[in-house]
């Protein structure tokens, strides 16, 4: 089977449009990034704490605010994750020194408002050595034995019970299926603990410096590495190929970043490994075509630069759109199955797969035309004043369309 | 042909059987396997639940102390030669000044000069540099080369304190190491598999450990504040003597009058561990002191000061002052502890050390195991959902020469989980964005490769001499696709931080795997396949 044989569609004919639609797109995603004074940085970039809750019943959002109103510094926000019984509940942190007390008073805060009451221990939200502790003397005095080993691996036997049953356990009788669980440790556990409504999920604590020192490496590193890139293609290729190929996968990343800031999704470390998976994607695309566009140089000499590029695209259609067709398909499962942790990171992916495949054809190889009408109308003038180079997508100026026109074998255009 | 085919065929049985005893060792049950595979592929505290610190280490303390070292010191031969000089250091606030440290010396006679210059560069000169104010006054500052040595031995010495402190604690596969990178050099990661609340490791860490046994002035006290201490004294400490605070829960705090330097210090110990008294019931931390010059310190120490009281320090905190009853030689308790905890923790800070810095605290991050193993499940989905999809593609596509595309994938994967295996690499979330790249990244070599054939097959080649042409050509591109990335990973790895760096191996290992796969693997089934053929005419693709 063959999806495209011999295919001949003028892809550049359609240009203007994409890079319109390009520049509206970069524009939108810039003016909320300024409007909301720069990207909304996760807990790991600006610093703060953050604690996942999850709940066995319709989490009571107010009651929490209310709860932790007043013992804690600074802003708190509570937020329901829409359609599951979890709840986020951040505060930003000045200063490292209260770093290690927020947390504590959260967590305090919420065991004395939701946890166990007279004197009874959390299942829910306890550690193994809670649990032994808790334990040991009621078992002793009902003369129940057993071994210090054997109620180690009890306790592991509850704890990963509890791990697979989402963290929260809803009765105590579910517990018999533990092994080791016998109607006695079940007694005991019945009368010194109680299940308490919640559980934590997760905790993430950082200190403002730490973020601040992460999101400057972050676009350092990513940085070096697009520069790294270009020279690299430079070398191999010409150096207005690299370039381009930046240039291209540049607009990528602006344009995940402009809908990130547009839909109010936050900015993670985890959406950073996204964005670095996005520039690899879009830049391997890119060269695929540029490779096949150096070969067919040497091939077809007497084809203008535009009709080139048309036929190297159309030569690698299938292969374009059967890897970002396939690529596409799992970022999009990631997005459907993935949950809640990997959501911001296959949405990176989506958008970045979308963008990286259309920005080869409409933003990369555009450029490389460009560049050659600026070079060809600079030889064709001697002595005109040399034209500033431009380096992005220029809007829709007459100057390069019409030197196109000039060009020695322009019949594409003309078809 | 043929035998040049059957090597190949050998390398690659051989990568593989390498990369699947990589990951599963030599299983001798279905435990086993289990066991091995658990071993062998190291999850992050991102998936498998766990806790995370990263702790800043105060260096200017140790460089701090150098200075008050060399100030003790120097004042000491000054002395013995005759020499008053007045002493003062500077002091550093952040890590980053910690290098500014300075010692100003003044008043030292011109006459002595000579005198002085010599004793500082005999006794001092390897790790201080002296320059002359004026005609009496000196300031030293730190030899840069020392400062580096200094940095890096405070930073190693609190890398093993803390090691020591959580191994205590009994907890397993912590790691405690130096975060690699520009401007982290001072900071350490700490990671606790499988504790979701880290507060008493926090606790733990706080606490310094510092412990020294003091000498308690005649009528040093106990006194109710500060000042009637000083006042004891006419107002101003006598020489080697200082106040310190005894702090009850509950009760207005006392003061000892002390003499500043320790009998003995937690350096002299040789082992402590919790234990409850007989009579009072009560918990207490004993200690023994090692052999040698301290118990014989100790000895001497206690046979003459029969009848007074000794001070147990710790943390700059009077703990307690018992009376010496009798001559002592190598052991003690330390009573004055609020429970079983206490004395536990105490008796694990005297045996861990003291940390040569203060520390904080700057980040912290736990995964609860439920969230953990969550975030593992959807992720298998998923991950299985977009396989199971470019499979059936890549077969209906095309055809024959799909089976040989997804071999190359399974391949690839092998290859890329056998490599984390060996180089012990830990799979975090950023880590597995760089397989899902390189599992892209295979797909399309493969489509690239299988393209190109056949469009030589549409321009009229015969099979063998398409499928040659076709890996070649696909082969410039794919080399530049690929080293293209692999540049972008090197400079990932050299300025990224953790997670980033984390992608980047990953990705990179990836990458080379999938050279091998798509390009040779993929090539030598090829030939197998048309080789079985009489003559090579047709081919599924």
């Amino acid at each position: 089977m063959e999806l495209f044989k011999n295919t001949n569609f003028d892809f550049l004919r359609w240009k203007w449009p994409f890079i319109g639609a390009s520049l509206v797109l970069t524009a939108a995603g810039l003016i909320s990034l300024a409007m909301k004074g720069g990207p909304r940085y996760g807990i790991d970039f600006k610093g703060g704490a953050l604690l996942s809750l999850r709940f066995n019943q319709e989490p009571p959002v107010q009651k929490i605010r209310d709860a932790l109103t007043g013992k804690i510094h600074g802003e708190i926000s509570v937020q329901q994750i829409s359609g599951k019984p979890e709840v986020l509940v951040g505060t930003e942190i000045a200063n490292e020194d209260e770093l290690n007390a927020n947390r504590q008073i959260i967590e305090e805060t919420l065991r004395s408002t939701f946890g166990a009451s007279n004197g009874q221990l959390d299942l829910n939200n306890s550690s193994a050595e809670q649990l032994i502790d808790r334990l040991r003397d009621p078992l002793l005095q009902a003369g129940v034995a057993i071994s210090e080993q054997d109620l180690k691996d009890v306790v592991t036997g509850i704890e990963q019970y509890r791990a697979s049953h989402g963290g929260l356990i809803n009765n105590f009788d579910a517990l018999s299926s533990v092994k080791g669980v016998t109607p006695q440790v079940l007694a005991a556990l019945k009368k010194e603990c109680s299940l308490g409504p919640f559980t934590i999920l997760s905790a993430e604590v950082v200190g403002p410096k730490v973020g601040a020192q992460l999101q400057r490496q972050a676009i350092l590193a990513t940085l070096y590495a697009l520069g790294g890139m270009l020279v690299y293609i430079a070398f191999r290729f010409e150096w207005i190929y690299g370039v381009a190929a930046v240039i291209a996968v540049f607009h990528d990343t602006i344009i995940t970043i402009g809908l990130f800031s547009l839909m109010n999704k936050e900015i993670s470390l985890t959406v950073v490994a996204a964005l670095l998976t996005l520039v690899g994607y879009s830049m391997n695309d890119t060269i695929v075509v540029f490779d096949r566009i150096r070969e067919n140089l040497k091939l077809m000499r007497r084809e203008s630069l535009e009709s080139l590029i048309n036929i190297s695209v159309n030569q690698t259609l299938s292969r374009t759109v059967l890897t970002s067709g396939l690529t596409f398909l799992t970022a999009l499962s990631l997005l459907l199955f993935g949950g809640e942790v990997l959501n911001g990171f296959s949405f990176a992916l989506v958008c970045g797969i979308i963008a990286g495949t259309y920005s080869t054809v409409f933003i990369a190889s555009p450029l490389l035309i460009f560049w050659q009408n600026l070079v060809e109308s600079r030889k064709k003038k001697p002595g005109a004043p040399s034209a500033p180079v431009s380096k992005g997508p220029a809007g829709p100026g007459k100057g390069p369309a019409a030197s196109a026109k000039e060009m020695a074998g322009a019949r594409n255009r003309a078809r | 042909m043929t035998s040049n085919l059957k090597v190949r065929a050998i390398a690659i049985v051989a990568v593989i059987l390498v990369c699947v005893y990589g990951i599963i060792g030599l299983p001798t049950s279905k435990q086993d396997l289990f066991d091995n595979l658990k071993k062998n592929i190291r999850l992050g505290l991102d998936l498998k639940g766990g806790s995370q610190l990263i702790l800043e280490v105060q260096v200017q303390d140790a460089f701090k102390a150098e200075a008050d070292q060399l100030t003790q010191r120097m004042r000491e031969a000054l002395t013995r030669a005759g020499i008053a000089g007045d002493f003062s250091r500077n002091n550093p606030e952040s890590i980053a000044d910690s290098t500014k440290i300075q010692v100003d010396v003044k008043g030292i006679p011109a006459t002595q000069a000579g005198t002085f210059r010599q004793i500082f560069q005999d006794n001092f000169s390897d790790a201080w540099l002296l320059a002359q104010v004026n005609a009496t006054d000196y300031r030293m500052t730190m030899q840069p080369s020392y400062a580096l040595k200094l940095k890096q031995d405070t930073l190693t010495q609190s890398i093993g304190t803390i090691d020591r402190k959580i191994n205590g604690l009994g907890l397993s596969e912590t790691s405690v190491q130096q975060r690699g990178g520009a401007n982290e050099e001072d900071e350490i990661m700490v990671q606790l598999p499988g504790v979701d609340d880290p507060a008493h490791v926090k606790q733990i860490l706080k606490t310094q450990g510092v412990l020294s046994l003091q000498e308690v002035l005649a009528n040093g006290g106990p006194f109710s504040s500060e000042e009637d201490a000083r006042a004891s004294k006419g107002g101003v400490l006598p020489l080697n003597s200082q106040v310190v605070k005894e702090t009850h829960p509950g009760q207005p705090p006392e003061y000892w009058l002390l003499a500043r330097t320790p009998v003995i210090t937690g350096r002299d110990l040789r082992d402590a561990h919790a234990q409850q008294n007989g009579q009072t019931g009560g918990w207490e931390t004993a200690f023994v002191i090692a052999q040698g010059a301290p118990t014989k310190r100790f000895e001497q120490f206690t046979g003459a000061h029969i009848g007074d009281r000794l001070a147990i320090v710790v943390d700059g905190d009077v703990l307690s002052a018992p009376v010496i009853h009798g001559k002592i030689s190598d052991n003690g308790v330390i009573e004055g502890l609020s429970g079983q905890d206490e004395a536990k923790d105490l008796a694990l800070n005297l045996k861990a050390g003291s940390l040569p810095a203060g520390i904080k605290i700057l980040e912290e991050q736990t995964v609860g195991p439920s969230l953990g193993s969550d975030s593992i499940r959807e992720g298998e989905v998923a991950a299985l959902a977009g396989l199971i999809a470019v499979v059936a593609v890549m077969l209906f596509y095309y055809k024959r020469s799909g089976i040989n595309a997804t071999l190359a994938l399974l391949l690839n994967a092998i290859i890329l989980i056998a490599a984390l295996s060996y180089f012990d690499a830990t799979l975090t979330l950023p880590g597995i964005a760089g397989v899902i790249l390189t599992i892209g990244m295979a797909v399309d070599s493969n489509v690239l490769i299988f393209e190109r054939i056949r469009e030589e097959l549409r321009a009229g080649k015969a099979v063998i001499a398409a499928v040659d042409a076709g890996f070649k050509k696909a082969f410039l591109t794919i080399i530049d696709t690929h080293v293209t990335t692999i540049v972008s990973c090197a400079f990932l790895f050299l300025f990224g931080t953790g997670p980033v760096k984390g992608f980047a191996i990953t990705l990179v290992i990836g990458l080379f795997a999938n050279l091998f796969t798509a390009v040779f693997v993929s090539r030598t089934i090829f030939d197998w396949e048309l080789g079985m053929q009489k003559r090579a005419v047709t081919l599924s693709i």
